[in-house]
């Protein structure tokens, strides 16, 4: 069990010298995830909204796809995404396997169902007495959609926290569609796997303990926003 | 009717910031390949490779010496010699450094590549636990893996289509033994070498190793390791790594001649040189054997 005390010593020696691959491997998964989250917020706010809001055909059944999405496999979602990416494959001319926005385009697939799950269910608890509520307050339309908008606040920061955590921790899409590459697409999860394959524990529950400081730092900075709005 | 119209205007504000949204990050999907952020596409030479020979640290000695006196940049992706097979039968990679001469044959016959060419060897290992519960003596493998089938002791195999998985199937074919596929002794741990090595090392197994990786687990477990070479020297074990640019005509957006300039150096004399002077534990992982 040596290797648990040895990951900590670890862990902290190589955020204080700098060492080059943790830091590479920490800028890689940080780069893809904040791609990944960009677009998945970007993309899941808006069609979270419009599902939460809008009564139309079909919704419960669009609704339960989009929750059995949340229960999509990384590993097959590598797979599907390896598959298009290949140089044969469908979109293989963009040049995009083993490259940090091929992995941010498989982890955006893999948050954009917790986004809109979330913002719609954010919007569907808060829609039912406020509309009525700022109505007979004398709110215009504009003014109802804000509010309705600025009132799921907190529930799409708790989407964006959630799809946060599960991107920065997959290893799946990483490993197939980076190709865990040294200096390039290793990320940390990748790097966690290889170094557990060497058996070397220690170096392993290092990274492992970098990866837990940094999903600190970002919902500490999270935690920040939601006092302040 | 005000519900109505205030629930159009709020679906027109939606969908039109949806468009906008789906604008932005496909612009940013199409413009990500140009800043070369991790992307392999441009000047990088692209190569899959063996988990022996990047577990044991040879690429990471080698390739830096390749860049420097050829000015090519290199990136690889390490896995079974199946999986290195199929990635440049789907053009992913450029060039590829395996060890499973069959189907290297196999792949260059179906114009997949363009020329193999030997680079370096090792040798397979049977390695067990010390107390050696199958009582293998010798070096035949044949009656080796006999042994183990009728003493019932745990085996460990890749299970992967990698190089060695494939030269252990050889393997047990040669000895009469039907290769074995869901008996209780044998377990496939369809992962790499060295990730093999250690699950063998704690179930008290025997598994096939290529000499490189034996010896850098040997020298990671300081002096004590739970798995020792039992058998070792039969002529069937012979482990030959060959180097195999993907074909062009094949894959017309392949970097040809940036994997040709890799073929070169590798049978090149620095290169064979240092090969020879990687050592772990003062003992030589691969022997350099190109032909000039």
């Amino acid at each position: 069990m040596d290797f648990i005390q040895d990951g900590f010593v670890q862990a902290f020696s190589l955020l204080r010298n700098g060492d080059a691959a943790t830091y590479s491997a920490i800028s890689t998964t940080l780069r893809s995830s904040g791609l990944a989250m960009a677009a998945s917020l970007l993309l899941g706010i808006p069609l979270g909204y419009l599902l939460g809001y809008f009564d139309f055909r079909f919704k419960k059944q669009i609704r339960i796809i989009v929750d059995t999405l949340l229960s999509l496999p990384t590993v097959f979602i590598g797979l599907v995404i390896y598959a298009l990416l290949t140089r044969n494959g469908p979109l293989g001319q963009a040049g995009l396997l083993f490259s940090i926005p091929g992995i941010a385009i498989g982890q955006m697939l893999l948050s954009l169902p917790i986004v809109i799950a979330l913002t719609a269910t954010a919007v569907e608890a808060a829609d039912r007495n406020l509309r009525l509520t700022l109505m007979s307050l004398g709110a215009n339309r504009r003014q109802v959609a804000a509010t309705t908008l600025w009132e799921v606040r907190l529930g799409i920061l708790a989407a964006a926290v959630t799809a946060t955590g599960r991107v920065l921790t997959e290893v799946g899409i990483s490993l197939m569609v980076g190709g865990n590459i040294k200096w390039h697409t290793r990320t940390i999860t990748t790097a966690i796997a290889l170094e557990t394959s060497k058996g070397e524990f220690g170096m392993g529950i290092a990274l492992g303990l970098v990866l837990l400081l940094i999903a600190l730092t970002v919902n500490i900075s999270l935690a920040g926003l939601r006092r302040r709005i | 009717m005000g519900k109505d119209m205030e629930k159009k205007e709020a679906l027109r504000n939606i969908v039109s910031f949806l468009i906008f949204s789906i604008t932005l990050v496909s612009a940013g999907v199409v413009s990500m390949p140009q800043d070369c952020n991790g992307s392999p596409d441009g000047e990088t030479l692209l190569m899959a490779t063996t988990t022996s020979t990047d577990n044991t640290g040879l690429l990471d000695y080698l390739m830096p010496a390749f860049t420097d006196q050829t000015g090519v940049d290199i990136r690889w992706i390490s896995t079974g010699t199946g999986k290195a097979l199929k990635l440049g039968e789907n053009c992913d990679v450029d060039v590829l450094l395996v060890h499973a001469p069959q189907a290297e044959k196999a792949f260059v016959d179906k114009g997949f590549g363009t020329e193999r060419r030997e680079i370096m060897y090792n040798d397979f290992v049977l390695i067990g636990p010390a107390e050696n519960p199958a009582g293998i003596r010798g070096n035949k493998i044949s009656e080796a893996l006999q042994a183990i089938r009728s003493s019932q002791n745990i085996f460990v195999s890749r299970g992967d289509e990698s190089g060695t998985h494939k030269m252990e199937r050889t393997l047990w074919s040669s000895a009469d033994v039907p290769t074995p596929e869901q008996e209780p002794w044998y377990r496939q741990s369809g992962q790499g070498m060295l990730a093999t090595i250690h699950v063998a090392g704690e179930l008290k197994g025997y598994t096939l190793t290529d000499r490189g990786t034996y010896i850098k687990y040997e020298s990671s477990a300081e002096g004590k390791p739970a798995l020792i070479v039992l058998l070792e020297g039969d002529a069937m074990l012979l482990n030959q790594y060959s180097i195999i640019p993907v074909d062009p005509k094949h894959c017309p957006k392949v970097k040809y001649q940036k994997a040709e300039i890799l073929s070169n150096w590798l049978a090149g004399d620095e290169a064979q040189r240092l090969i020879g002077a990687f050592k772990l534990l003062g003992k030589q992982l691969f022997n350099p054997n190109a032909s000039r």
